[in-house]
């Protein structure tokens, strides 16, 4: 029992399906986010199958919404690409902050995890590494709810939209935003944490206002990631 | 290059748009299994918290009253309760009140 505590990387059905369980609560939630975007996409002209298929194979919300937004008769395809890798370029910071528990893993499943992974999920399972839980349950299982939720409620909207007419009136814009405050809020504390989220901050700050569009997150992240090395604390080993 | 939407362009574009999309879910893992973990153990745990902050602040500081409102009770009942979905719903609900006025 004590040994198997010790290895947080330890994946198996029973952690996935615990993670699929907690993710549910939030997961509804993306299902109305979800339906907002299967009409959003009906009244920028796509088709249900593309809408659909879409929410299935790109599973990204944000990018998804960006890539409404340049959609028409013609589309110009390279700045979609573009916009999306822009707006999902977080998910190489993801990846790589969860390395030092993927990296046990084999490679097929290190990188058949990494297929469901999105902001929730992550967050859920860096925090479970960092009370020293194991973390890729949540990240696998706690995907796969968010994908299977994000992809009925595409399908809803396709078909029933008119209950999300307007999802910001309801304060569905919100839902992320507020999870990951919540995860925030719960996470780890210490002055060196602090000095690389105020950089983080600032530099992301900056970003928005003066940098091209969609680029703050990887500035503010790299920003407070090199702030971290810098700032050293009582009990630093090096 | 523009592709035509009708016809089998949304495919493409829809294809593309999830091989770029896998490509970022992919990347960041890949790259990490060049560099020595130990070197990088600092830099990953304060980004990782970044990111969040990153996403956060410009949505906080650039969002109408609502926004602003729904991250205020969002940290505030997160700070009372520790949960973290009542303190969703709270904001949500907050933003969808403020909304509505």
């Amino acid at each position: 029992m004590r040994e198997s505590d010790t290895k947080l990387h330890h994946l198996d059905a029973r952690l996935i399906w615990a993670g699929y369980r907690e993710m549910i609560p939030l997961s509804i939630f993306v299902s109305a986010f979800g339906a907002a975007f299967g009409l959003a996409a009906i009244q920028a002209g796509l088709s249900g199958s593309s809408i659909i298929a879409m929410s299935t194979l790109v599973f990204a919300g944000a990018a998804q919404f960006a890539a409404l937004k340049l959609w028409g008769a013609q589309v110009p395809f390279f700045t979609i690409m573009i916009t999306v890798f822009a707006v999902n370029a977080r998910h190489l910071l993801m990846g790589s902050s969860l390395y030092p528990w993927l990296r046990h893993l084999s490679r097929p499943k290190r990188y058949g995890v990494m297929v469901v992974a999105s902001d929730a999920n992550w967050a859920m399972s860096m925090r479970s590494f960092s009370v020293g839980e194991p973390g890729l349950g949540l990240l696998f299982g706690g995907g796969v709810a968010l994908w299977s939720f994000w992809v009925l409620g595409t399908w809803l909207g396709v078909y029933f939209g008119n209950a999300v007419r307007d999802p910001k009136a309801l304060g569905l814009d919100m839902v992320m935003g507020c999870f990951l405050l919540a995860m925030v809020v719960r996470g780890e504390k210490s002055l060196r944490m602090s000095a690389a989220w105020a950089v983080a901050a600032f530099a992301s700050l900056l970003a928005y206002w003066y940098l091209p569009e969609n680029s703050h997150v990887i500035v503010g992240a790299l920003a407070g990631g090199i702030t971290g090395i810098f700032w050293k604390e009582q009990g630093d080993e090096r | 290059m523009s592709v035509e939407t009708a016809g089998m362009g949304t495919l493409v574009i829809v294809l593309g748009m999830s091989v770029v999309t896998l490509a970022t879910r992919w990347g960041g893992v890949y790259v990490m299994s060049f560099v020595p973990v130990s070197k990088v153990k600092q830099f990953i745990n304060a980004m990782s918290g970044s990111v969040l902050i990153a996403v956060l602040t410009p949505l906080a500081v650039t969002g109408d009253h609502a926004a602003k409102a729904a991250l205020l009770t969002t940290a505030f009942v997160m700070l009372l309760l520790k949960k973290p979905l009542p303190a969703i719903a709270a904001g949500v609900t907050a933003a969808a009140i403020l909304r509505q006025m």
